[in-house]
């Protein structure tokens, strides 16, 4: 393949950095690996012992195994929906995050489903879903729909990687392994017009496609808890609620993960303060969307009080129950980041990646209201002399499993990183960075120009 | 006043109805089946549907396997009538319940709750089993049919397809369904064969519920709870034949249910149950009698949770 000059040079970095660990490398992914050792121990006592070493209990059946299944199907937005929607509008500046999304979307599609796992009673009777699914079931829709949403976001990464592999094919790499799977991957391309012309409608096509699927199958995963007859899960504003829920948190991890990179292979003059502008931007809309979704939400079940709603709310409400962790998930976590983000003061790389930390741990927390007060407050109330039965508390062993779970991620990301590079290569000039800068600086100083001018007016009025 | 017209009534009812409830409660659980006996077998007497008395195998009552226990008895639709005015929280039902199925003592398949509708009024005692509805939420949220609808009215649970996902819990809206979080440690019933016909014996990771004692049924008798309440607070029958008996009295289920205004419990959620309820009025016991055989702590408790819904 013939690359240009800057691409070429940016195939030179990352494949040398693509063979070495750093030091700092080394130590989070020891850390990383240690919680996943703790979650492996925890899914051996599950299964040895059975349920009993949860917290959940027969009131409430589910517990933080669905929170974090909700949550990475949530985060997996970030490549199906943000990258999808930039490529199809041909946003410029959308290169060098576009991968990076794709990543977050596959590595979460494939631990999400997991915990699904972690809760199903008998895991030995899997196969009974294909001996005896049947299509009435919500969870046969999920299991369609998720499936489908993987298998298209491995096709949607892999075509947007193929360039990329057919680079990293003729680039010598000292270890030749390498080469073989990059030969096997890039599957004979070359550049020719005709290929990128059949490459490009491809990539078209499935975001195309991606985009619909990925909005079914979060508001498949609603349905399941909006078809039950069940206060706070019972609405019809789930599926929109959750979607959105899902964007915002996928826009979040993007960005953290945008800031991890950056930070660990200098990408600096690749990913800029442009990238983490627009993509906080898209935060802070998605976090107006959100929180008017919340708000219409929980004040038609306040202001209609069935007693059954209000069951609910009382528990959300009562400040020795869940009320500050809904003030930190529904509160907190939205107006922050819009109040950083809308002000130009306070609006920097550091601060935009705060904001998306406090918002992502406000969804997770948001996920684990959606299900927990609602399953302790059930329509007739268990009069239960067991405490654990009527208040849940996640035990050690699903904390394991979930730290495990985030490990998994990162780690899996990281492997990812080693074998391809994080950015697009070969595509790099597509976005004209140098030219995008130059409009945003001169917008810039523009706008501080007629901020001295009006200044300058106040004082001459003062005078 | 009123009270003793309800006793005539009851007893007009009793004279006219006792054959055929007999016929009825006897025959319910008559399947062809086949009649070779030997003579050392131990034998049941059975009434065919058409009133016939028929001598079978105890051999032949064998639980169903999990594909004949899907299809129902033919010509059955089974109903509970709960009469509220004349529970005084015995309890025996759940303890039977427990007994015949294998229970541990904390996992009740069917509840007493103390309720009160309103604050003003009196609190009653309110025993639940699962209602068996006709629109069973539960039987169409399971991703496996697992737990399904039957021809006569039943919804049981084949513990050997369920593959523990707990849709069914949170779908069910009378907190009817119990998880076995652990291996079962009872296992009188271990060397029994599994059918979801006696819900025995347990599996772990699997859900169980009030199964109306489809095994009893078969043999002609009632389910334990309604043999086993003391106060005759639970009739059972087959809404076909119109019937309806606790074992000593029975009634015309249409008129029991006309006269004594029956009613089903949260009505308004359109799961249509089976189970219905005569409202707690002329009763025989005052509340607090159910407190009784319970311990101080039980009692603090149960005062404490009052159930205030309807
Ligand atoms: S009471 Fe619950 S478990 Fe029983 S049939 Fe109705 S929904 Fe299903
Ligand atoms: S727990 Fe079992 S019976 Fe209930 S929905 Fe799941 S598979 Fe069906």
């Amino acid at each position: 393949m013939n690359l240009n000059p800057k691409s070429a040079k940016m195939l030179d970095y990352f494949a040398s950095q693509m063979v070495k660990v750093s030091k700092p490398g080394i130590f989070w992914l020891a850390i990383a690996t240690v919680f996943i050792i703790g979650g492996f121990y925890a899914l051996i006592v599950q299964i040895v012992e059975g349920h009993i070493v949860t917290g959940m209990r027969d009131n409430v059946v589910w517990g933080i195994f669905i929170a974090n299944f909700i949550f990475f199907i949530g985060i997996s937005y970030a490549g199906a929906l943000i990258s999808g929607i930039l490529h199809l509008l041909r946003v410029e500046w959308r290169t060098p995050i576009i991968r990076i999304a794709e990543i977050i979307t596959v590595i979460s599609t494939l631990i999400g489903p997991a915990y699904i796992l972690l809760c199903m009673g008998r895991l030995d009777r899997l196969h009974h879903l294909a001996l005896f699914g049947r299509i009435q079931s919500p969870i046969i829709w999920d299991v369609m729909a998720i499936t489908t949403y993987l298998i298209g976001s491995i096709i949607f990464l892999y075509l947007a990687s193929i360039r990329d592999l057919a680079a990293l094919r003729d680039y010598p790499f000292k270890s030749k392994w390498r080469n073989k799977i990059y030969t096997i991957l890039a599957i004979g391309f070359n550049g020719t017009p005709k290929q990128n012309r059949y490459l490009d409608r491809s990539l078209d096509i499935m975001s195309a496609i991606i985009i619909p699927l990925a909005i079914l199958v979060h508001s498949v995963l609603a349905w399941i808890f909006g078809m039950t007859l069940r206060p706070g899960w019972h609405s019809t504003i789930f599926a929109p609620y959750f979607v959105v829920a899902a964007v915002f948190s996928g826009t979040g991890v993007l960005i953290i993960a945008l800031w991890i990179f950056r930070k660990y292979y200098k990408l600096e003059s690749y990913i800029t303060k442009i990238h983490f502008n627009y993509l906080g931007i898209i935060l802070m809309i998605l976090g107006a969307l959100y929180a008017y979704f919340t708000f219409s939400e929980y004040l038609t079940s306040w202001y209609g009080s069935e007693t059954w709603e209000m069951e609910v709310l009382y528990k959300l409400f009562n400040p020795n129950e869940y009320w500050w962790w809904f003030f930190f998930a529904a509160i907190i976590g939205v107006v922050l980041p819009i109040i950083v983000i809308l002000i130009p003061k306070f609006r920097n790389i550091n601060s935009i990646t705060a904001v998306s930390v406090i918002a992502v741990l406000a969804l997770w927390v948001k996920r684990y209201l959606i299900i927990i007060p609602t399953l302790e407050a059930p329509l007739l109330p268990l009069q239960d002399m067991r405490p654990e039965y009527i208040h849940y508390t996640p035990t050690i062993i699903e904390w394991l499993l979930t730290f495990a779970g985030v490990a998994l991620f990162c780690v899996l990301f990281f492997l990812f990183s080693k074998f391809m590079p994080i950015l697009p290569v070969v595509k790099a000039d597509e976005g004209n960075y140098a030219e995008l800068r130059k409009t945003v600086l001169k917008r810039i100083v523009k706008e501080k120009m007629k901020e001295t001018e009006i200044k300058e007016s106040e004082k001459m009025k003062d005078l | 006043m009123e009270k003793g017209k309800n006793k005539q009534s009851r007893r007009k009812f009793i004279s006219k109805t006792v054959p055929a409830a007999l016929g009825a409660i006897g025959g319910v659980g008559l399947v062809a089946q086949s009649c070779n006996t030997t003579e050392e077998e131990e034998k049941v007497s059975l009434l065919t549907p058409d009133g016939q008395l028929v001598e079978v195998n105890k051999s032949s009552m064998q639980p169903v396997s999990p594909a004949e226990a899907r299809k129902g008895i033919p010509g059955k639709q089974f109903v509970m009538v709960i009469d509220l005015s004349r529970c005084k929280n015995a309890r025996k039902c759940v303890t039977k319940c427990q007994k015949m199925h294998d229970l541990p003592p904390e996992d009740e398949w069917i509840k007493v709750f103390l309720m009160q509708d309103s604050s003003d009024t009196a609190p009653y005692w309110f025993p639940k089993p699962c209602f068996h509805c006709n629109q069973p939420p539960c039987v169409k949220v399971c991703p496996v049919g697992a737990t399904y609808k039957r021809t006569d009215g039943l919804v049981l649970v084949d513990n050997e397809r369920c593959i523990g996902c707990k849709f069914c819990m949170t779908a069910c809206p009378y907190s009817s369904r119990v998880f076995q979080w652990k291996e079962p440690k009872e296992t009188n019933f271990a060397d029994r064969e599994y059918s979801p016909e006696t819900s025995t014996p347990h599996k772990v990771g699997t859900v169980g519920k009030c199964d109306f004692c489809p095994d009893m049924i078969r043999q002609g008798k009632l389910p334990d709870c309604v043999s086993g309440c003391p106060n005759g607070v639970i009739f059972f029958g087959n809404k076909k034949e119109d019937i309806v008996s606790n074992g000593t009295e029975s009634f015309r289920f249409s008129e029991l249910i006309h006269d004594r205004a029956g009613y089903h419990f949260m009505a308004e959620l359109g799961t249509e149950p089976n189970v219905y309820y005569l409202p707690p009025v002329d009763r025989l016991f005052d509340y607090e009698k159910g407190f009784n055989n319970l311990t101080d702590e039980q009692v603090e408790f149960y005062k404490k949770s009052i159930v205030k819904k309807h």
